[in-house]
């Protein structure tokens, strides 16, 4: 048993770690939120093609260092610490993994874009009325000669308008919620019928309102698996977000240490208090398991559907409820300067807070895990 | 022991019901329907039509203004102002300055100050915190050097909620500096607009502007606007603190949330059952609402204390720290409820956009309004303060 990182993975977190040191503090950050684009292009570009970081988790075969889901858990954790508003999850995890998944000539046509930092990818799974049941979908996807006609909307699409393509769920058959008939597509972005409404996010990311109409996508946009293949591709998204809470907790945890050593009350640092520092060690404690968790789940993605999905879901509900307890209480301790948006450490916690949510909240993957686990034993 | 309102409170109820129902500000209940930014006009709305009717302060005494309304009455209003979802008026001149006004000041300052609090004309603010003294609030630091008739005011104040509106605010500042901590304190009333004060919006997560710094260089204040003796401003400050803290239950406003909560999850879908009908969700609200009747029924306690002749004392805590919990833990839910439409910035949804709203409506505000109720488990004095005055004054420890 070993649960580190071997040389190559612990270079390729070291560069991205100093790269982000260099290029992305804080008031950078907030400065590449308030532009336009809501970010910096050259970032995205340099971790393409100067650090080389975006073909980690990809296949020598398709020019990549030969990674994959350990490579994305340790970048994610890093994107984590600086609250990286990079598409990295959307491009590479989830549009990546999808065409890894698929292989052939879908994944020989597109992974070498996303290696060079040319495919953007946003993922347009969730719907209005559909919560976080992947399959609670109205959007179709109709046959029509070789190709496909799209219509519906997809909601609160995460780096949509920076997207050179969409990975889009929608049925080709079936009704809504029902899982057969519900495939995956990866299609221009720009495709005439596709209109977006942007805005940006509470979490100081782009997001996209998606709307299809009479849209004509060719066959071979198709990437044939079915809820099976969204399924594991949601999965391996759901591990790289927890990933990416380990990095944010653990500075919402640092930072309320280093804060309460510093701010003084009655004569001493606050961090004196013992209820303080239970409270902290409490934290810290949340910390400690977020990772074990995230290893674990990490760990599983390779197994049979049913072991790999029981292990996400316990991991993403661990990790839901830990970045709630860190980030409240990071800004318990802070006090008022905690929720101001001069300090870091508010921040960190609006993500933290959207981070619960995404792909399921903490009752939907215990439901999960209940059904696949417990209901099984009783 | 009698739980149950009178014919005559029934009749009361009645008479407030019909009172809101005919007087509310139709412009102000549409602004509140559609989620919009109120400003300091939509407040002074309500509060002027409630002064005109001689309802703007239950809680004064006659003679000052106040309405006369037994506890029981009291109760009753926060309930049926609630229940039509009346907004909040402001709190700094009718709860905080006014009482320590008419208990401490002069005549001169209630003739002039009281008539104005009850009219809406002044808008109050509160000079408490300073950046180096929140929780350890008696080791503020704001000097005020006697000169003449006035005091020279230097100092920082922060987290001044509505100061950028304010007419006047109330300041804790040091008078002796030799003296032990809290007995170097003074109390005073400034007008805002007195040459060398600065405010300084503070944008809070949500991207609100509630909170404010205030600099104080060289402002002269009269000494006749002092209330009570020099160097006792502790005595005032703690008799707001603990007047601060009954209101701070919000037991009406969370019983309004919790309706809210409800209606969203009627609303939102979850599979083939609205997301009430989930079990999980449902419990969650199950439990919140309990926690609220315990919270109810322990201000109604203490309410019946308070018309007995027994002050609001350090038992207050018990209300401000189970009712902040409680007013983020409605915050909490209703974020969860609305899903993947929490996640849009409405600040961000651009020109234009008003007539087609990212998401449902009630989606809009839920993540900011999370944000931002963080602040009632630190303000009002933190919910690690209360525990310490609860151990300290009521359990002996």
């Amino acid at each position: 048993m070993d649960f580190t990182y071997n040389e190559t993975q612990g270079m390729i977190r070291d560069t991205l770690a100093r790269f982000l040191a260099d290029t992305y503090d804080f008031d950078t950050r907030q400065k590449m939120i308030a532009t336009d684009a809501g970010r910096d292009p050259g970032i995205w570009n340099a971790l393409a093609n100067e650090l080389g970081l975006l073909g980690a988790a990809f296949d020598e075969e398709h020019g990549g260092l030969g990674g994959g889901a350990l490579e994305n858990a340790l970048l994610m954790e890093e994107f984590g610490k600086v609250i990286a508003i990079e598409p990295y999850l959307q491009t590479v995890v989830i549009g990546g993994g999808a065409l890894k998944a698929v292989g052939g000539a879908q994944a020989a046509a597109h992974i070498p874009g996303i290696i060079s930092g040319e495919t953007i990818i946003a993922f347009a799974y969730a719907e209005p009325q559909g919560r976080y049941d992947l399959a609670n979908i109205r959007t179709t996807a109709k046959a029509d000669g070789s190709g496909y006609i799209l219509n519906g909307h997809k909601g609160v699409v995460y780096c949509a308008p920076w997207a050179t393509h969409l990975l889009v769920t929608a049925r080709t058959g079936g009704s809504t919620r029902e899982r057969n008939g519900v495939e995956l597509f990866l299609i221009d972005a720009n495709l005439p019928g596709i209109t977006r409404r942007d805005y940006p996010t509470v979490d100081g990311n782009r997001a996209s309102e998606v709307y299809f109409e009479n849209v004509a996508i060719p066959g071979d946009a198709l990437l044939a698996g079915g809820m099976d293949l969204i399924d594991r591709v949601v999965d391996e998204a759901t591990v790289a977000v927890c990933a990416e809470a380990t990095g944010v907790m653990a500075k919402l945890h640092e930072g309320t240490l280093d804060y309460s050593k510093q701010r003084q009350q009655f004569g001493q640092p606050i961090a004196r208090f013992q209820v303080l520092q239970h409270r902290m060690v409490d934290m810290f404690m949340e910390v400690e398991q977020a990772k074990s968790m995230t290893t674990y789940a990490t760990l599983h993605l390779d197994k049979p559907a049913h072991e790999r999905m029981a292990a996400v879901s316990q991991c993403k509900a661990k990790v839901s409820r830990g970045a709630k307890f860190v980030g409240q209480n990071a800004i318990q301790t802070h006090g008022g300067i905690g929720i101001t948006q001069e300090l870091a450490i508010g921040h960190y916690f609006k993500r933290a807070t959207l981070i619960e949510g995404q792909f399921g909240s903490a009752d939907y993957h215990y439901d999960r895990f209940e059904r696949l686990v417990i209901d099984e034993a009783a | 022991m009698d739980m149950e309102f009178t014919v005559e409170d029934l009749a009361f109820r009645d008479e407030v019901r019909a009172f809101i129902a005919e007087n509310y500000p139709q412009e102000l209940r549409g602004k509140q329907d559609e989620g919009d930014e109120l400003g300091k006009e939509d407040f002074l709305a309500w509060h002027r039509i409630l002064h005109k009717k001689g309802w703007v302060a239950p809680a004064w005494p006659v003679e000052y203004g106040g309405t006369g309304w037994s506890p029981t009455q009291r109760y009753i209003w926060s309930e049926e102002t609630a229940r039509a979802d009346c907004i909040r008026l402001m709190p700094f001149g009718l709860s905080m300055v006014g009482p320590v006004i008419y208990t401490f000041g002069t005549p001169e300052q209630k003739a002039k100050f009281l008539p104005r609090i009850l009219s809406g004309e002044d808008w109050w603010c509160q000079g408490y915190s300073e950046p180096g003294s929140g929780s350890d609030l008696a080791s503020l630091r704001t000097k005020a050097v006697r000169d003449g008739d006035h005091y020279v005011v230097n100092g920082q104040k922060t987290w001044t909620t509505m100061a950028q509106h304010a007419d006047w605010g109330f300041f804790l500042v040091r008078t002796d500096s030799d003296a032990k901590q809290q007995e170097g304190i003074s109390f005073l009333l400034v007008d805002m607009k007195t040459p060398g004060i600065t405010v300084r919006p503070i944008i809070t997560l949500g991207g609100e502007h509630e909170v404010n710094e205030v600099w104080l260089e060289d402002v002269r204040v009269p000494v006749e606007n002092r209330v009570y003796e020099e160097n006792k401003g502790w005595t005032c400050a703690k008799f707001l603190l603990a007047h601060e803290r009954t209101g701070i239950a919000g037991v009406a406003a969370s019983k309004r949330g919790i309706e809210r909560i409800k209606d969203i999850a009627r609303s939102e879908q979850d599979g083939d059952r609205p997301l009430l009908a989930n079990p999980f969700f449902k419990r969650k609200v199950a439990e919140l609402q309990t926690d609220l009747t315990a919270l109810e029924f322990t201000e109604l306690r203490s309410l019946a204390g308070e018309a007995a002749g027994r002050g609001p004392g350090p038992e207050s805590s018990l209300l401000k720290i189970k009712g902040s919990e409680i007013q983020q833990r409605i915050t909490e839910l209703a974020l969860e409820a609305v899903g993947h439409y929490g996640a849009p910035y409405f600040r961000g949804f651009g020109e234009g956009d008003n007539e087609h709203p990212i998401g449902p409506d009630y989606a809009h505000r839920t993540a900011p309004s999370y944000f931002n109720m963080r602040k009632t488990t630190i303000y009002g004095g933190s919910n690690e303060i209360q525990h310490n005055i609860i151990a300290k004054m009521v359990l002996g420890l």
